[in-house]
C-alpha cells in the first residue's frame, strides 16, 4: 500500500503556523515537487487563455509529430486534435477530479479512523469491519465497478475514486488517534470537563495532521492515476479531455505514432511526480521537527 | 472540622484481566474539608494513581471501579452520566498532572488552553474568557502574561507550563483539585515555587486538595493530614505533624526511615531500605499485604488483613503497633545511652 509506505512513525505537529513552506523550499525534493505542481496548476488555470474553444475539436491535420507545425508544438492526434490544448484543459479535469475525490477520501476516512480509535470497543470493531470490506476489494476495480454501472462522469468518477480510496488513511489515523487516546493530553482534556467532539477535534487531530497531510498528498496522486486508468480503459467522461482518455486513445497508433500516447503519459508521470516529491519533503520536514 | 467536601467511601477498583478481578484498591474511605490538603502516599504501584483519576471518573480500561460512593459536594460521582460529570469535570474538581509537556496541546497556544477551560463551563464571550485567561497566567506568576498568552507550550520552561496547568485547574474555581505527581517532572527549586503557587491559590479560594505523591518532603510541608496506603489499602492516616513525629504502622515507619538524611556530623549514612518490594496484584498474601517485609510481623500478621483502627490521632491498619513502638522507643534509648 501507497499510504503505509509513507510515514510511520508519524510525529506531532508541532508548530503549525511556524514556516512550514519556508522549510519546504529549503529541501530538493519540496522545491522540485512544488515547482512542477505549480506549473501543472498554471497550466491548468491558464488553459481557456491559450487554447480557448474545446480541445475536442478538430483544429488540424491529423497526426503531426511534435514540431512539424509552428501552431501544434506538441502536435495532433489521429482525428487532427491538438494534443497541447488537450493537455492545457484535462490538467483541469485530472486536478478537478483528483482534489474532489481525494477531499472526500480524506473526511471519511479521518472520520472513520477518529472515531474508531477514540470509542474503540463497538464502534472501533465496527468501523473496522468496513474498513476491511473495503480494503478486500483492489480500490481500482471497486471504482472501476462502480463507474460501469452509475454511467461515467465527473461527478460520479469522483464519487468512486473518493468512497473507495479512505481504507489505508482511515487505519493510519486510528493508530495515531489511539496512540493519543489514552495519553495525558486527552486526560486532562476530559478533567477539564472538555466533550467528546471538542477533544477530537482540538486535541487529536491537530495532532495528527502530520500524517494526514503527508497521505493526503499520495493520495491525490493516487487519484489522478486512478482517474487516468479509468479513462484509458474507456470509462472516462466522454464530453471532457483527459489525460487517460488522450493516452487510451493514443494506443491505437502506438506503434507508428507513439508521441500520441506518450505526451499525456509523460504529464501524468509529471503531476504524480510532483505529488510524490511534496509528499516526500512534508514528511521530511515535520518529522526532522521532532527529531533533536 | 467542617463538613467534607469530597468524601470517598467504601471504593474498591480492580483490574479485569483473563484470570479475573485483580483488586487495586480495596475499601478506601477518606474525606477532604474545604482548604484542607490531604496527601495520598505510598510506593509506586499502591493504587494512589488510580484513586486519583478515579476521582475524576478516568480510570482507564482494563481497570474498573466496583462499589462505593465518592461523594463531591454531596453528588455521588460514580451514580453520574457521562454529561453530568463532564458539567463537575473542571468546573468543580480540576486536576493536575505530572508532566505538563504531554498534557498540554503542541498545537494550540497556553492561552488558548486556558480559554477552554473556561469557554467550556460559563457562558461568558471569547473576549471575557481572554481577559481572564490573560488574569490567570498572572496570577499564577508568569511573567509578561499579555504576551505569553499567545506561546505555544514548547516554547515554555517545564515550571511555566506546569504554572500553565494550574491556571487551566483552577480557571473555574473547582472545589477540589487532585494533584497528582504536580511536581515530579520538575526541578527541585521549581518544586517548592509550584507547591507555595498551589498553596497560596488553595487558601485564596477555599479549594480542597489530593495530593498524590511519593515525596515525604513535600507532605511535610503542605499537607494537613496524611492517607498512607500500601498494596491498595489504607494502613495509616493521621495528621502529618503527628504523623512524622510518631509514625505508627511499620510501612510508614519504613518510608519516613527510607528518607535520604544528613546525620548530624554531616557525614552520609546508608539508606535505611524496606526490603522487598510491593507484591503483585495476582500475588498479595492472604493476611497483612505488609507482613513479608515486616520485621515486626507475627504468625497472626498473615492470618486475616488487620482491620483499620483508632491509633494516636487517626486511624492505622497494624495489629503490632504496640510491639513496634516498644522497639523503636528501645532503639531510641540504645542511641541516646
Amino acid at each position: 500500500m501507497l499510504l503505509l509506505d509513507v510515514a510511520p512513525p508519524a510525529p506531532a505537529l508541532r508548530t503549525p503556523r511556524n514556516g512550514l513552506f519556508i522549510r519546504l523550499l529549503r529541501r530538493p525534493s519540496g522545491v522540485s515537487g512544488l515547482l512542477l505542481l505549480a506549473l501543472i496548476l498554471a497550466m491548468a488555470a491558464s488553459a481557456n487563455l491559450f487554447y480557448p474553444g474545446d480541445p475536442l475539436d478538430m483544429v488540424g491535420e491529423a497526426l503531426l509529430w511534435p514540431g512539424a507545425d509552428p501552431a501544434f508544438p506538441l502536435g495532433t492526434d489521429m482525428l487532427g486534435r491538438d494534443l497541447a490544448s488537450g493537455i492545457f484543459h484535462g490538467a483541469r479535469v485530472s486536478l478537478l477530479i483528483a482534489a474532489v475525490a481525494t477531499a472526500v477520501s480524506v473526511v471519511i476516512g479521518t472520520a472513520a479512523g477518529a472515531l474508531a480509535g477514540y470509542y474503540g470497543k463497538r464502534i472501533d470493531a465496527g468501523l473496522m469491519r468496513v474498513t476491511e470490506l473495503f480494503q478486500t476489494i483492489p480500490p481500482f476495480l471497486f471504482a472501476l465497478t462502480i463507474v460501469a454501472i452509475l454511467q461515467p462522469s465527473i461527478p460520479t468518477i469522483t464519487a468512486a475514486i473518493g468512497i473507495t480510496a479512505w481504507p489505508g488513511l482511515a487505519r493510519l489515523v486510528r493508530a495515531e488517534v489511539l496512540k493519543l487516546r489514552h495519553g495525558e493530553l486527552v486526560q486532562a482534556s476530559i478533567a477539564l470537563g472538555a466533550s467528546d467532539a471538542r477533544i477530537i477535534l482540538l486535541h487529536i487531530l491537530p495532532n495528527t495532521l502530520a500524517p494526514i497531510i503527508v497521505s493526503t498528498s499520495i493520495l491525490v496522486a493516487s487519484a489522478i492515476l486512478t482517474e487516468s486508468s479509468l479513462a484509458f480503459l474507456g470509462l472516462g467522461d466522454p464530453n471532457v479531455v483527459s489525460w487517460g482518455g488522450m493516452v487510451g486513445a493514443g494506443r491505437e497508433v502506438l506503434r507508428t505514432d507513439w508521441y500520441v500516447a506518450t505526451v499525456p503519459g509523460i504529464a501524468i508521470v509529471a503531476v504524480v511526480l510532483a505529488l510524490n516529491l511534496l509528499g516526500d519533503a512534508i514528511n521530511d520536514v515535520l518529522s526532522a521537527k521532532d527529531r533533536p | 472540622m467542617s463538613p467534607p467536601i469530597l468524601a470517598v467511601e467504601h471504593l474498591n477498583i480492580g483490574f479485569a484481566t483473563r484470570r479475573g478481578r485483580l483488586p487495586a484498591v480495596h475499601d478506601l474511605s477518606f474525606t477532604v474539608a474545604q482548604g484542607e490538603t490531604l496527601a495520598i502516599v505510598g510506593e509506586s504501584g499502591c493504587g494512589k494513581s488510580i484513586t486519583a483519576l478515579a476521582l475524576l471518573g478516568l480510570v482507564p480500561a482494563p481497570g474498573q471501579v466496583h462499589g462505593g460512593a465518592i461523594r463531591l459536594e454531596g453528588h455521588n460521582l460514580l451514580g453520574l452520566g457521562e454529561a453530568e460529570l463532564r458539567r463537575l469535570r473542571g468546573a468543580r474538581i480540576g486536576m493536575i498532572f505530572q508532566d505538563p509537556m504531554t498534557a498540554l496541546n503542541p498545537v494550540l497556544t497556553v492561552g488558548e488552553q486556558i480559554m477552554e477551560a473556561i469557554l467550556e463551563h460559563e457562558p461568558v464571550g471569547a473576549p471575557a474568557a481572554r481577559a481572564r485567561a490573560i488574569a490567570l497566567l498572572d496570577r499564577v506568576r508568569i511573567p509578561d502574561a499579555a504576551r505569553r498568552f499567545a506561546e505555544f507550550p514548547h516554547r515554555l520552561s517545564g515550571g511555566m507550563r506546569q504554572r500553565v496547568m494550574i491556571a487551566m485547574a483552577l480557571a473555574c474555581a473547582p472545589a477540589v483539585l487532585v494533584a497528582d505527581e504536580p511536581t515530579t517532572a520538575l526541578d527541585v527549586t521549581i518544586q517548592a515555587q509550584i507547591l507555595e503557587l498551589i498553596d497560596e491559590l488553595k487558601r485564596e479560594n477555599g479549594t480542597a486538595m489530593v495530593l498524590i505523591t511519593h515525596d515525604l518532603g513535600l507532605v511535610a510541608e503542605h499537607a494537613d493530614r496524611v492517607l498512607v496506603m500500601y498494596a491498595g489499602r489504607k494502613v495509616e492516616e493521621r495528621t502529618a505533624a503527628a504523623l512524622f513525629a510518631n509514625p505508627l504502622h511499620p510501612y510508614t515507619r519504613g518510608l519516613i526511615a527510607a528518607r535520604p538524611r544528613l546525620s548530624p556530623g554531616g557525614e552520609r549514612r546508608r539508606l535505611n531500605e524496606i526490603p522487598g518490594a510491593v507484591p503483585g496484584l495476582d500475588a498479595m498474601p492472604p493476611g497483612c499485604a505488609f507482613a513479608p517485609r515486616c520485621s515486626f510481623a507475627v504468625p497472626a500478621c498473615s492470618a486475616a488483613p488487620p482491620p483499620l483502627a483508632p491509633a494516636g490521632d487517626g486511624l492505622a491498619a497494624c495489629i503490632r503497633i504496640g510491639a513496634a513502638d516498644e522497639t523503636a522507643i528501645g532503639r531510641r534509648e540504645a542511641i541516646d545511652a
